[in-house]
């Protein structure tokens, strides 16, 4: 079950946007999302905003077709919004599972794009894959598409932790499709692991690393696994049938994170995100650090200049509305002054580079010197930046930071 | 042709369905009109099936022929009301003693049974409850006969639900009850036995006239506190106030002045003719004196005009209710109650809960202690974050004479329950075979705590508990501090035995370490008696405190989900750096009891 929306204003049904926001454009980059919504089974611990063909059904608003049809609708309309806009920074393909549409769909929707919207050079072009679902001769139409970076839902490299998870592949799945990928001249690839999952042993999680590491990817995402309300797993801890969460272990298993990956060259650039030098991903530091992106399909994200709106979540409801002629957006806030600050410290913070002191107010700085004191953040070249011990009570310090 | 009586009973035995008998039988509310517990004036009070107020209904009566008067008084059942049952039973010349006769006698009844002997009222032995299958009516007729000497036949049995037996029992209060003996060319001396405060009348004052005459529009004096008034009103309840010209000797009544405050108008106090003044009083009188102190804060700092007005309100209508405004460094803004005993302190906080609506938060109770230093001075203590710091001579608190009624079974746990507490034994006597009455020297303070709750839970709620003021002991006591952080919290500092600081300490510091959210540093608890520690514990430094991700760039979750902490910090209080949440402060000042209820 996919997790809430939020609360928000009805956004307008041409998808319009208020000037201001869109005077900005230009001054941050702009990327685009793509919501793939589709999945060959639900993991157990899954609240994403993804249907397998089961919970589909036959309906035809909700075929793959209806879909593609409805995201190019999208992409129009995202031209007609926005007006001009800069060379895109960066395409990400996420769901749900990308790559469960065809390899030429997915090179379809990025032909589509490159039609209306100038990429930048040496843009970065990524989808999510699950080992599972892709092989050689797909991954080599998705290089010839123009992807140049794929991301690899791995989780774990210990079969029982991928069965608690309920995740379909077998750990050997992950190698052999990294190999593949970089035959096909994938020349970026992230791993995904999941850590702190029930059952998940120390040994295991450092296993996970170490075979992770053996891959040699550019990117790592290490993910403390959350138990969301109306999943399976949470239901099964409920029921006693699994362990719950246990947070101190979890402070344990990322601290050992940190310690492989960075021992092994990768460097933390974001709370949960460890990279290469230069190999960071510059979709995701485009979330932190407030640029501006369209995110396309059901249910997706998106965020221009201090207006953040969010797309209706069914792809039948989605698909309705752009073959309606309408915006697909269900709601959006007009961030105000404070929000948008609010929200500057608290994605900043949770980048290495940190947060520019001068964003924050005389008072807010003066509160830094409680977590300072404890150790919890630093300040450097005129930046406030978490210390390692600080990273996993980031939270608590952009509380304190923001007396909220 | 007056008689005038009282009815002394034990909560749930029975007195209001007895009362609501009368007020049938005697014509003075018919059938339809009636409702269960008709005196009982608050909601609060039919709820939990006690009476509060004193009230006085007159009720016509007719034996062979010759028409009587039959003034019921009502009193208060409870130990924090002893001095308002004494006020009542003054202004009567006879009680009816009702005893449940599937219970027997309580602690409380017994008390009041004492003062009542003691006051030269005759008593009229009643045992209710008698068509109830589990009725014993022979075994508590003879504990009866045995307490206050007459024959187990002697003893009338009456069930006040069906009205078995009511009616001969009004005719005997007729013929049992003397009729009360007053001068009616002496000046006036009436004794004021309530005092309540009505939202359109101003304060209603009940009063028994001794000698002379009450008379409207005449200006009364109030001996003890000199105020003189003018009697806009006099009448008598029936039920309903019915305005009469004067109330003569031996009549009980009211009597309006338009005073807004019961203050004004005391309990206990003897009202004359300003013209024609008595020049004594009638005795007796006793300002009150609250035994009990404790902090009510509200929840929400905003509050907390709306609690200072909500006890201006409750004053008008309660003597006894003392209080100033204190500050507590954990707490915020609130203040300092004094009470008459538990059950007064309770029914205060849930009548500013209930009826103004406020969250409120109370420290634990604590008695009156009266400190002399070595240098001489004294302090008197209503807070033990104000216990005096420097070289202490001596310290004096409070103890009780406390009574207590059980079966017998029950000896060994209660004798061992009032040592532990610090008591002397003063006696034990059995009421009948099984049945015991045992007395105890016992600090307040100790009873304050938990007592009723232990002796309940260690009696299977059989036992019953009275007590009454003995004045003060020397003890040997020491302030514990409570420290968060290395700052004390005032609204934990307790004064306690010596021999009970470390327990006391130790059982705090746990119970806070439990209550007590992680926080992003390591948070030391201590318990200390000035500067020693006696006790440590620590709360451990929070690990974890962040969302791994950021799905699909749904920022807006995100920034609502740190929205919505902030809500629920403005629940938490700040000691030092330390955030504590409201529940936490809530569950560390509830008494041990409650722990002990939830095993």
């Amino acid at each position: 079950m996919p997790s809430a929306p939020p609360e928000g204003l009805p956004a307008p049904a041409d998808g319009r946007l208020p000037t201001a926001a869109l005077a900005g454009l230009g001054e941050r980059g702009f990327s685009l999302y793509v919501h793939v919504p589709f999945c060959a089974s639900r993991c157990g611990y899954c609240d994403f905003n993804t249907y397998t063909a089961a919970e589909l059904g036959a309906a035809p608003g909700a075929s793959q077709d209806a879909y593609l049809a409805a995201v190019l609708a999208e992409l129009d309309l995202a031209g007609r919004v926005l007006g001009s806009v800069p060379p895109v920074q960066s395409v990400f393909f996420g769901g749900g599972t990308p790559t469960m549409l065809p390899a030429p769909a997915l090179g379809g929707l990025l032909s589509a794009i490159k039609e209306r919207f100038e990429l930048a050079p040496e843009a970065e072009i990524s989808t999510e894959a699950n080992p599972e679902s892709v092989d050689a001769a797909y991954l080599e139409q998705l290089v010839a598409a123009g992807f140049n970076r794929l991301s690899l839902g791995m989780q774990s490299a210990r079969p029982a932790v991928l069965a608690v998870l309920e995740r379909r592949h077998t750990p050997g799945r992950v190698a052999e499709v990294v190999r593949q990928a970089r035959a096909a001249g994938f020349g970026s690839i992230s791993l995904d692991l999941i850590y702190g999952a029930p059952t998940e042993s120390a040994a295991d999680w450092q296993t996970s690393l170490e075979t992770a590491l053996s891959l040699s990817p550019e990117h790592l995402s290490a993910y403390s696994l959350t138990i969301e309300d109306g999943t399976r797993l949470a239901a099964r801890v409920a029921r006693g049938e699994v362990a719950g969460i246990d947070e101190d272990q979890q402070a344990d298993r990322y601290q050992v994170a940190e310690d492989v990956l960075s021992a092994a060259g990768y460097a933390n650039y974001e709370i949960s995100n460890w990279a290469l030098p230069g190999q960071e991903c510059r979709h995701n530091l485009a979330y932190w650090r407030g640029d501006d992106w369209w995110g396309l399909g059901p249910g997706a994200h998106s965020h221009v200049g201090g207006v953040r709106w969010w797309n209706v979540r069914h792809p039948r409801d989605y698909t309705a509305r752009m073959a309606g002629g309408l915006s697909p957006a269900q709601g959006r806030e007009v961030l105000s002054t404070e929000e948008r600050h609010v929200e500057r410290v608290l994605l900043g913070l949770r980048l290495a580079e940190g947060l520019d002191l001068a964003e924050l107010s005389p008072v807010e700085s003066a509160r830094l010197a409680g977590p300072v004191t404890d150790g919890l953040v630093a300040l450097r070249a005129g930046r406030v930046q978490l210390t390692q011990a600080g990273r996993l009570l980031a939270d608590g310090v952009i509380r304190r930071v923001l007396d909220m | 042709m007056i008689r005038n009586f009282c009815i002394i009973a034990h909560i749930d035995h029975g007195k209001s369905t007895l009362a609501d008998r009368m007020l049938q039988l005697t014509g003075v509310v018919d059938a339809r009109s009636m409702r269960a517990q008709y005196l009982d004036r608050m909601d609060i009070e039919r709820e939990r099936g006690i009476t509060i107020k004193s009230q006085a209904v007159r009720m016509p009566w007719k034996v062979d022929g010759a028409d009587f008067v039959l003034n019921m008084i009502d009193t208060p059942g409870h130990v924090d009301f002893t001095y308002e049952v004494s006020r009542s039973l003054a202004a009567c010349e006879g009680a009816i003693l009702l005893v449940d006769a599937a219970q027997g006698i309580e602690a409380q009844t017994l008390a009041n049974l004492y003062l009542a002997i003691g006051a030269d009222l005759r008593i009229i032995p009643v045992l209710n409850k008698i068509d109830l299958p589990s009725a014993q009516p022979e075994k508590y007729a003879a504990e009866i006969a045995h307490l206050i000497g007459c024959e187990p036949d002697d003893v009338f049995r009456v069930s006040a639900k069906t009205g078995d037996g009511v009616r001969e029992l009004l005719d005997h209060v007729v013929a049992d009850i003397p009729a009360p003996i007053g001068d009616p060319d002496a000046p006036a001396r009436a004794l004021i036995f309530d005092s309540v405060y009505d939202t359109y009348r101003g304060v209603v004052t009940y009063v028994r006239v001794v000698d002379g005459e009450l008379n409207h529009r005449e200006k009364v004096l109030m001996m003890s506190t000199k105020a003189t008034h003018e009697t806009l009103e006099v009448g008598v309840i029936s039920p309903d106030p019915v305005k009469s010209p004067a109330l003569g000797v031996g009549e009980v009544g009211y009597l309006i002045t338009g005073v807004k405050e019961v203050r004004q108008s005391r309990v206990g106090d003897t009202v004359t003719i300003a013209s024609r003044p008595a020049t004594k009083d009638l005795g007796g009188y006793r300002p009150p004196n609250p035994m009990v102190y404790a902090g009510l804060y509200p929840i929400d700092g905003a509050d907390f005009p709306v609690l200072r007005e909500a006890l201006d309100k409750l004053q008008l209508n309660d003597a006894a209710l003392t209080y100033e405004p204190e500050t507590s460094g954990a707490l915020g803004f609130g203040f300092r109650i004094g009470f008459l005993g538990l059950l007064h302190m309770e029914i205060v906080r849930e009548r500013l809960e209930r009826e103004f609506n406020l969250d409120l938060i109370s420290t634990a109770p604590n008695v009156v202690y009266r400190v002399l230093m070595e240098d001489g001075s004294e302090h008197i203590v209503t807070n033990p974050s104000e216990y005096p710091e420097g070289k202490i001579a001596d310290v004096y608190e409070p103890v009780v004479r406390a009574t207590i009624l059980a079966p017998a079974e029950f000896i060994g746990t209660i004798l061992e329950l009032c040592q532990t507490r610090r008591g002397e034994q003063q006696g034990l006597d059995y009421l009948s075979e099984d049945r015991v009455e045992i007395r105890y020297l016992l600090p307040l303070a100790e009873i304050v705590f938990d007592f009723f709750d232990a002796l309940k839970s260690r009696t299977k709620g059989y036992a019953s508990l009275d007590y009454d003021q003995a004045g003060e002991q020397a003890a040997k006591l020491v302030k514990v501090d409570i420290l968060l952080h290395g700052e004390p919290v005032d609204a934990f500092s307790s004064i306690v035995h010596t021999d009970a600081a470390y327990a006391y300490g130790v059982a705090m510091a746990k119970k806070l370490k439990d209550l007590i959210p992680r926080q992003q540093f390591e948070v030391p608890i201590q318990a200390a008696i000035g500067s020693r520690v006696i006790a440590r514990e620590s709360v451990r430094a929070m690990r974890k405190d962040v969302l791994a991700k950021c799905y699909g760039g749904d920022i807006t979750r995100k920034r609502k989900l740190l929205e919505k902490q902030k809500v629920g910090k403005k629940r938490m209080k700040m000691v030092g750096r330390v955030e504590v949440p409201q529940e936490a402060f809530v569950a560390a000042l509830s008494t041990g009891a409650e722990g002990e209820k939830k095993k």
